[in-house]
């Protein structure tokens, strides 16, 4: 019940920005040239003037901007997301589609690169300034400084062009029907290089951040006090250390969900993915408002989302927090 | 015109040339004749998703990729690239050009079993290519009805004469038909069909996962024997260009249209074994690359400036060394492939002279001031392709050894079409002229005053002239299609002689297929085409 209040008031503070958010970018995307209009006449590849009045008029155009913006949040309020320019049908009905392919990249790449962040950041604590340190940061800032779009396209010569192991891109295998347990991994196998690709950036930022953290609690005196305790090593390192240490990951976890959102739309882009990123960049290519305020506006609630997931977190790790506070 | 000999000619035509691709490709079977194979999945590269799949609603080689395979138009293009039917058997002209006759093909049926008559024709003609498709609302523009005496003849009336052979070279693009009991009820723009097409074509939609992939099967009940070959067409729906050369090396597609790869690309799988890389098979999809002027700058609107610019570009060194084989030096508005309209290069040239250039700047008054510079000038490129990219940088550079600076301003779609030519904020543009077989269907008008504003690829440069208004005109109404054929050579000449838009590179879109097919590109418009006698061989 207490969750539930606090959630309620965290939905009711974010209403606002949700708000603020979405008339931005409905501004923003009004300084762009152009209209839907114009970029669907750009994908026909001509049309005469009558068409192009006709078609403003089915698409709600031939209003001030004012009164299209007004229209928006009106239907807004009544959860209407309103209809997609490009895909002829509902905004919600969409996003829902694309959402699957994008939750499931970003919660694979997320958890492989807090996981092995969280390993490798741990290793290079230990070893702080000896080789494997040198090794693990080297390697880490090797992945943070490459481009995701070339990683990728490596990882397509490699291993589907090449060795031929995974596929080069799409979200299934389109030519045999599978269901059950032969879906899921169909879809896991498609999910690989993506996940990898994705994660690989995140995967360094994640490191350094545990090892910085690790290294800082390490020195504090409740680690001296346990090693006095007579203690082993991997019992303060798992039990003591490791907990506290993991304080800063959940934060950044928190903020990195947001941005893993819009960081797909060039691994969607390079592995034919069909999730929200490459949604979005349509959308904005084809100035369908519709589509990307709603876009938005679900990111967003999922961004709210996840922070609220942080907020519970911190609680469960460092007992000194409590969720109301 | 005997139609069905005719078609067996050119299946026979076909088959005798897919043989002899074969045997370039494999020396081994050098004698033997290789049958055509029944079954197999063809893999088809999607690289921009469009909002619809009928053609009879949108003319775009986006949409013909895909609704081209499922829906007929009343005639196609033959090898040659003459007219030849499909779901119209014969036609025939009254003398004074203002009443067409189509004759239907018998016993063909849509997908969900209805039979299609010349109903579907008229409430095609009249609700879809008359007030909705692009290019058909100009070209059906004086179309007052069409008459169905009978289940198989169509009678096209026009106000205005309207020539036989445009209607023709018009119609492989803007005469897709669609089933009247599919959209007589409901507004036809939002008919959920537009998704899951209709037709009679040898390929029957199954599904459209969006962002993904788009799945058509064969259509066993096809009206021409023994077709298709194809058990299934997978369009995979690829933004990525080198994703999508990743994947073709990958063996995961098997046809990429419509230069859909980079070039670096199409240059090394040409080089593969593997795979066909050709510009055959898209003659009818030729393009220019233009320079657009904005007469409302006062320098532009002299015709030395316009020459002058023209004469300071080296067009062949760009295309030797930036689009390689896949283009050529263009020699105005209507391309060499245009068998049936092409003047020759008679009309005047602007061959690369710099000094010419510098010499035309200074009598038209521009003498370069104490920098070197004479005026500078804003160049918006279109987004369509790398081409366009390598292009307007080849431009920037070549005017300011001329004294001319040049600054780029890009967009994407859009912007362009709206900054160009709605709101006119241009100094210089650089895109495609698509040319659509016949200069009425899609040239004229990049030429014709009196263009509504905003209209995209049309004339807003702010020129008119009444002399090229009239041979404009003149050529649309003309029936004899000699007198045609020499007034848009005077039309050539015209436009040559004023630049208002300048088209010194002709370029045909470049295929990458794989080996194994057999009977591709043999028709000017095959991307587009049904794929009726496509199969792989084993």
């Amino acid at each position: 019940m207490r969750i539930l209040s606090l959630a309620g008031r965290r939905l009711a503070a974010s209403i606002p920005t949700l708000f603020l958010i979405l008339i931005g970018v409905f501004l923003l995307l009004q300084l762009a040239p152009g209209d839907t209009v114009d970029a669907m006449m750009a994908q026909m590849g001509g049309g005469d003037a009558a068409t192009a009045r006709e078609l403003r008029r089915f698409y709600g155009l031939d209003v001030s901007v004012p009164v299209q913006l007004a229209n928006y949040l009106w239907r807004l309020v009544r959860l209407d997301l309103g209809f997609s320019a490009i895909y002829g049908k509902p905004v919600a009905a969409v996003i829902l589609e694309r959402l699957p392919p994008t939750l499931l990249l970003m919660t694979s790449a997320l958890s492989f690169a807090f996981f092995f962040g969280l390993v490798l950041g741990v290793i290079a604590a230990r070893g702080v300034n000896r080789w494997p340190d040198t090794l693990i940061s080297t390697v880490g800032l090797i992945f943070y400084a490459t481009p995701s779009f070339w990683f990728g396209l490596m990882a397509i010569v490699v291993f589907s062009i090449y060795l031929q192991w995974l596929p080069a891109g799409g979200f299934e295998d389109i030519g045999v029907v599978r269901t059950g347990i032969w879906r899921v991994l169909d879809i896991a196998s498609h999910l690989v290089l993506p996940s990898l690709t994705l994660g690989l950036i995140f995967l360094a930022i994640y490191l350094r951040i545990m090892r910085a953290s690790m290294l800082e609690v390490l020195n504090l005196d409740f680690v001296r006090t346990a090693r006095a305790k007579g203690l082993d090593e991997t019992r303060i390192i798992t039990r003591h250390v490791l907990r506290n240490a993991l304080l800063p990951m959940v934060t950044l976890i928190g903020l990195q969900a947001g941005t893993m959102l819009g960081g797909s739309v060039v691994v969607e882009t390079v592995f034919s993915l069909p999730g929200l990123g490459r949604l979005a960049y349509e959308s904005v290519v084809q100035r369908d408002l519709n589509t990307l305020l709603g876009i938005v506006f679900v990111s967003a609630l999922l961004v709210i989302l996840v922070n609220f997931i942080t907020d519970l977190l911190y609680a469960r790790l460092d007992p000194r927090i409590t969720a109301e506070s | 015109m005997n139609s069905s000999r005719f078609e067996i000619n050119r299946r026979t035509a076909l088959l005798t040339s897919a043989a002899i691709a074969a045997n370039v490709v494999n020396p081994f079977r050098a004698f033997a004749q290789e049958t055509p194979r029944k079954g197999g999945v063809f893999n088809a590269h999607y690289g921009a998703e469009q909002r619809q799949l009928n053609p009879s609603l949108q003319a775009s080689t986006g949409v013909y990729i895909i609704g081209g395979k499922i829906q007929e138009n009343l005639v196609d293009l033959d090898a040659e690239g003459q007219p030849v039917g499909v779901l119209a058997e014969s036609w025939e002209a009254t003398p004074d050009g203002k009443t067409v006759t189509f004759k239907l093909r018998k016993g063909v049926t849509w997908h969900d079993g209805k039979p299609f008559t010349s109903e579907d024709v008229a409430f095609t003609a009249m609700n879809m290519w008359k007030k909705i498709l692009n290019y058909g609302s100009t070209l059906q523009l004086f179309l007052t009805a069409v008459d169905t005496p009978d289940p198989q003849t169509a009678i096209f009336r026009y106000e205005r004469p309207m020539p036989l052979n445009l209607l023709l070279r018009a119609l492989p693009d803007l005469g897709y038909v669609s089933a009247k009991h599919i959209y007589e009820t409901g507004d036809i723009r939002q008919n959920p069909v537009n998704l899951a097409p209709v037709g009679t074509g040898p390929f029957k939609f199954v599904k459209y996962e969006r962002g993904q992939y788009i799945i058509a099967d064969r259509n066993a009940d096809y009206w021409r024997p023994n077709a298709p070959y194809l058990d299934r067409i997978v369009w995979k729906v690829i933004t990525d260009r080198s994703a999508a050369a990743a994947q073709m090396e990958a063996g995961e597609l098997h046809y990429s249209p419509f230069s859909g790869l980079t070039i670096s690309d199409l240059a090394r799988l040409g080089k593969d074994k593997r795979f066909i890389v050709s510009t055959k098979g898209n003659e009818g999809n030729a393009r220019t690359n233009t320079l657009e002027f904005n007469f409302r700058r006062k320098e532009l609107s002299d015709v030395k400036v316009r020459r002058a610019i023209a004469h300071a570009i080296n067009v062949p060194f760009f295309i030797e060394n930036f689009l390689g084989d896949f283009a050529k030096l263009g020699t105005g508005p209507i391309p060499s492939t245009s068998t049936d309209f092409y003047p020759g290069a008679s009309t005047p040239q602007y061959p690369y002279d710099k000094a010419k250039a510098a010499a035309l700047l200074d009598e038209a008054g521009y003498k370069p001031a104490a920098g070197g510079s004479r005026f500078s000038l804003k160049l918006l490129p279109a987004p369509w392709g790398e081409d366009i990219s390598l292009w307007s940088t080849f431009i920037q550079q070549s005017l300011g050894e001329v004294g001319i600076t040049v600054e780029i301003v890009r967009n994407d779609g859009g912007g362009f079409l709206k900054q160009v030519y709605d709101e006119h904020a241009f100094d210089l543009a650089t895109g495609w002229h698509q040319y659509r077989n016949d200069p009425a269907v899609s040239t004229t008008v990049w030429y014709r005053s009196g263009q509504p504003k905003g209209a995209p690829w049309t004339n807003q440069w702010g020129w008119d002239d009444t002399k090229i208004d009239k041979i404009i005109d003149d050529a649309a109404t003309e029936v004899d299609p000699a007198k045609r054929k020499a007034l848009y050579a005077d039309f050539v000449r015209e436009a040559n002689t004023e630049l208002p838009v300048w088209m010194p590179i002709e370029q045909i879109f470049v295929t990458v297929i794989t080996a194994k097919a057999r009977n591709h590109s043999n028709t000017p418009r095959w991307g587009s085409s049904s794929w009726h006698d496509l199969w792989l061989s084993a």
